[in-house]
């Protein structure tokens, strides 16, 4: 081995200690005045460069992204980065366990003026405030239902999915809290809190004939279509409404009989967000009529909660037809779950996946 | 020798005053480890170690759940058995993806070894390199075009045979393998070049000289002197396949269930990380337990 003077073994070691230091030196992130971090899925309404575009015109504000691919990401993300984000993008069901584990701040509402004709039923759901105070400012709400390929004949009840002439042809959202939803649908029970657990996991496990595969993205979703992988398939109104538009992939979204599970995502300020002033603004732009019109007709959204907003779309608009309103009436609104029925969901879906993999 | 060193060291001294001291040996050393061993304690050690007191957790240690110890994560191969067939069929895709890299990788180094025709060597050494400069994810898609229905597979099958079916094997175990294989190859080509290369020529001439046959000369001298890189070829695959969660997802489809993908739905679906990070350490542990069963008989083909 080599020998290594004194002075060369220290120069070593300083110059070492001093590159390490001149790393850990350099500010992680270079905040501007007016800048908000938006913490969303990747290409979910936030960060359309066309939209950030008008709104740093308007407000100044610039607006930077981080994503995440699932909504358990979403919650891990804010409480291991306090301070990091100012807007978050999360699921009512997802809202209320956030407000309860004091991850998010009170709306000032009166910051918001959109919110104004924002229906009062969103408002004031159970999962987006608490003791009467919203903790999310409602901005798109939307079904899971069926996708089918045109042609074929329009499923009257989720049962289809286990119907032998679609053998092989069946696509399901890799999602446990879906698809229990899903199978206290097909077996007549509520969504949110079904009692028969066992008889859930055995409607989803009379699939396994049909299931091709398990999605997990809408891009995923949209190769495997148009590659002609499946006809029918667990779908979101949204993403169906985007692939007949933007991808002109052949697709029909159906609410069977049972009705939807329904969602409804709002617009969360995390307790510790830096710039709170400046994502209430974002908040407003996001339920406002001109961006939800442009957003709607140009990319294809989800309906907007602001009522306003929802009205200025062309009649013939594909996503309007979609979101019929007449389907509320049948439609189950995903609720928060307790931790003990959520591992329990998970549970049965584990089961159920490693039924369809035998 | 340290005292002849020391005296040395005095009679320079006396010579030149300035002179540089020689430092003991122990800190020149601790010296050098010290960022390699400090970085490991970072960052594989401690996460380790916290995975593992999360193991014993009643509940995932962030937000308002109160934690309990418990030992409860440690029986869910008790509580849901349907992880014992998911664990099996991990072992097994271990298995066979191991075996088919050690055959491929085995010729192929073999093939490296023989080519010594000017740059051939180095050619063919970058064109198995090369699929490990691209992201694994981008080589997993490339997979699904290949071989879904209509994909690339059955386009030339179709130009040959037109009223032929589809040769589609996406979401089948076969393509999972076929993924995995792909993935892990260049290891064992690499491992088992690096053994084959030390094998000198002399000893395959004098076996051919003495009548040897080719097959002799592969399971009598090839094989078991390249065999220390064929097993620790072998353990490099074996462990990240059987916790592998990326191929068989995208590649698998409706049987795409393996370890990796129950223990990453519990870190990114379930927030369930106790049981997430128990999984792990089970898997682990069977792991281990294998290798040492088998170290034995390894260790004999090392020897011998």
């Amino acid at each position: 081995m080599a020998e290594f003077s004194r002075r060369n073994t220290l120069k070593l070691m300083t110059a070492t200690l001093a590159a390490g230091a001149s790393f850990s030196l350099l500010p992680r992130k270079v905040f501007a005045s007016g800048q908000i971090t938006v913490l969303n899925w990747q290409g979910y309404g936030t960060d359309e460069a066309w939209s950030l575009k008008q709104f740093t015109e308007k407000t100044g504000i610039s607006v930077v992204h981080d994503y995440y691919s699932s909504e358990s990401e979403m919650l891990t993300k804010m409480r291991t980065n306090p301070g990091a984000y100012d807007l978050v993008v999360l699921n009512a069901a997802r809202c209320a366990q956030a407000v309860a584990e004091d991850l998010l701040q009170p709306i000032d509402f009166s910051k918001v003026p959109n919110a104004a004709t924002v229906d009062e039923a969103l408002r004031s759901n159970p999962n987006f405030s608490k003791d009467g105070v919203g903790f999310a400012v409602p901005w798109v709400w939307g079904m899971t239902a069926l996708a089918i390929r045109e042609g074929k004949p329009k499923p009257e009840s989720y049962k289809a999915l286990a119907d032998a002439t679609y053998k092989g042809r069946v696509a399901m959202d890799d999602d446990a809290i879906i698809n229990v939803g899903i199978g206290a649908l097909m077996t007549g029970q509520d969504m949110n809190d079904p009692q028969d657990l066992a008889a859930v996991t055995e409607a989803l496990k009379s699939i396994k004939p049909n299931v091709k595969l398990l999605w997990s993205t809408e891009d995923q979703w949209n190769k495997s279509f148009a590659a002609d992988e499946f006809d029918l398939s667990i779908f979101w109104s949204g993403g169906s409404v985007r692939s007949k538009r933007n991808s002109k992939l052949p697709v029909e979204f159906v609410v069977p009989k049972e009705g939807a599970v329904g969602w409804v995502d709002g617009l969360g300020i995390p307790a510790t967000a830096p710039n709170p002033e400046g994502a209430l603004a974002f908040a407003n732009w996001m339920i406002d009529p001109a961006f939800y019109v442009e957003w709607a007709t140009k990319v294809g959204a989800p309906a907007s909660s602001n009522s306003a907003a929802l009205d200025s779309l062309p009649a013939d608009d594909l996503s309007r037809q979609v979101h019929n309103p007449d389907y509320l009436k049948t439609m189950s609104i995903m609720s928060a779950l307790p931790d003990d029925r959520r591992e329990a969901f998970n549970n049965v879906w584990q089961e159920v996946k490693a039924f369809y993999a035998e | 020798m340290q005292n002849d060193q020391l005296a040395l060291a005095q009679t320079r001294g006396s010579v030149d005053p300035r002179v540089k001291r020689p430092l003991p040996a122990w800190v020149s050393t601790t010296a050098l480890l010290l960022p390699t061993y400090g970085w490991l304690t970072i960052a594989i050690f401690l996460p380790l170690l916290t995975m593992l007191a999360f193991s014993f957790m009643s509940a995932t240690p962030m937000g308002k759940t109160p934690v309990e110890f418990t030992l409860k994560q440690y029986r869910a191969f008790i509580d849901q058995p349907y992880l014992l067939r998911i664990g099996f069929n991990s072992l097994m895709m271990g298995f066979w993806t191991t075996l088919f890299c050690a055959i491929l990788g085995f010729l192929a180094a073999v093939a490296l070894v023989r080519a010594t025709v000017g740059k051939t060597r180095e050619t063919l050494l970058v064109l198995i390199l090369l699929p490990f400069w691209t992201n694994g994810l981008v080589r997993v898609f490339s997979w699904t075009m290949v071989l879904r229905e209509n994909g690339f597979l059955d386009n030339i099958l179709h130009m040959v045979a037109p009223d032929a079916g589809s040769i589609s094997i996406l979401y089948t175990r076969y393509a999972v393998v076929l993924g995995l294989v792909h993935g892990y190859l260049p290891y064992m080509i690499l491992t088992c070049y690096i053994a084959l290369v030390t094998i000198d020529d002399a000893i395959i001439e004098a076996a051919a000289s003495l009548g040897a046959r080719w097959w002799t000369i592969l399971y009598k001298i090839l094989i078991p002197m390249a065999a220390p890189g064929l097993i620790s070829g072998a353990v490099l695959i074996f462990i990240p396949v059987i916790g592998s969660f990326m191929e068989p997802r995208i590649l698998g489809g409706r049987v795409g269930v393996t370890m990796g993908t129950v223990i990453e739905d519990q870190f990114t679906q379930a927030f369930n990380w106790p049981l997430g990070a128990s999984l792990s350490f089970t898997l682990l542990a069977v792991v281990l337990a294998i290798f040492a069963t088998f170290s034995g008989v390894l260790r004999g083909r090392t020897a011998g």
